[in-house]
C-alpha cells in the first residue's frame, strides 16, 4: 500500500518531467510541469509536510507556472525553436552528462552504504504547521526577514526593468 | 515505509531531466522551467530527509528556497520580456552580446 502511494506520484512526476522536456509547445511545457509540481506536492505530503504540501500548491502551482503560461502568451513564444542549437557539442555533451549523472545514481544503489540511521524523535507530527511557525519565528527569524527582503528587493527590480525610458 | 533512498532517487532522475533541459532546449522560457524542475527535485531530497530525522529544519529550507524561486522567477522573466522586445525571440544562442 505504501509502495503503491508513493510509486503513483512519483509516475506522474516522472511523466511530467519528461513529456516536458520532450514537448514543443511551450505552454504544454508549463502544463507538464505543473503536472510534476502537484505530483511532488502529493509526494510531500507522504513524507508529512502538510505545510510544505499547501505552499507547494499555491506558489509553485498557484503563482510560478501562472506567472509562467501568461509569460509565453504574451510574447507568442509558444513555438521559438525552429533552428538546433549552434554549438553542434551541446546536444551529444547533454546527453553524455545525463548518462554520467545515473551512472551515479546507479554507484549509489550498488554502494549502498546500508541503510540510513534513523531518527531517535519517533513523533510523526513533527512537522505540522505549528511547529514550523515555531521554528519559523524563532531559531530561522533572521533568513526569514533576509527573504522577506529579497523578494521586496526582487518587486523593486521588476519595476525599475519595467519602467518606461524616456 | 517507503525507503528514503527511493524518494532520493527519484528526486535524482528529475534532477537529470532538469540538466537535460537546460542543455538541450533552446528557448529561453524551457531552460527556466527546467531549472525550476531542478530546485523541485533539490527540495524533494531536503523533505525526504527531513523525515527520515524527524528533524523540521530541512522543511524550513525548501521554504525558503521556494521563496527564492518565486523571486528569481519573478526577476527572470521580467529579464526575458525586455530582452524579448529588443531582440524579438527568446532564443538562447542569439543572447550572445556580451561575448567576449
Amino acid at each position: 500500500m505504501d509502495l503503491l502511494l508513493f510509486g503513483i506520484p512519483a509516475l506522474v512526476a516522472i511523466v511530467g518531467a519528461i513529456a516536458m522536456l520532450l514537448s514543443r509547445n511551450a505552454v504544454h511545457s508549463a502544463l507538464y510541469l505543473l503536472l510534476n509540481f502537484a505530483a511532488i506536492s502529493v509526494l510531500y505530503l507522504l513524507l508529512q509536510a502538510p505545510f510544505l504540501f499547501a505552499t507547494q500548491l499555491i506558489i509553485y502551482a498557484g503563482a510560478i507556472i501562472v506567472l509562467f503560461l501568461f509569460v509565453v502568451m504574451l510574447l507568442g513564444a509558444e513555438r521559438d525553436e525552429q533552428a538546433p542549437h549552434a554549438n553542434p557539442w551541446q546536444n551529444r555533451g547533454a546527453f553524455v552528462g545525463g548518462v554520467l549523472l545515473l551512472i551515479e545514481l546507479a554507484l549509489l544503489y550498488v554502494n549502498n552504504p546500508g541503510t540510513i540511521p534513523i531518527a531517535a524523535n519517533l513523533n510523526d507530527g513533527f512537522a505540522a504547521p505549528t511547529e514550523i511557525a515555531k521554528a519559523l519565528f524563532t531559531t530561522h527569524l533572521l533568513p526569514f526577514e533576509i527573504a522577506s527582503f529579497v523578494l521586496l528587493t526582487a518587486l523593486i527590480g521588476v519595476v525599475v526593468l519595467h519602467q518606461r525610458r524616456s | 515505509m517507503v525507503s528514503t533512498l527511493m524518494y532520493v532517487a527519484l528526486s535524482a532522475f528529475l534532477f537529470v531531466i532538469g540538466v537535460l533541459g537546460v542543455t538541450l532546449r533552446k528557448s529561453a522560457l524551457m531552460v527556466f522551467m527546467s531549472v525550476e524542475l531542478m530546485l523541485n527535485a533539490a527540495n524533494l531530497t531536503l523533505v525526504a530527509f527531513a523525515n527520515q530525522w524527524k528533524s523540521v529544519d530541512a522543511q524550513i529550507m525548501v521554504f525558503f528556497v521556494i521563496t527564492i524561486a518565486a523571486a528569481e522567477v519573478a526577476v527572470g522573466l521580467a529579464l526575458l520580456v525586455m530582452i524579448f522586445r529588443r531582440k524579438n525571440t527568446t532564443d538562447i544562442d542569439l543572447m550572445n552580446t556580451l561575448r567576449g
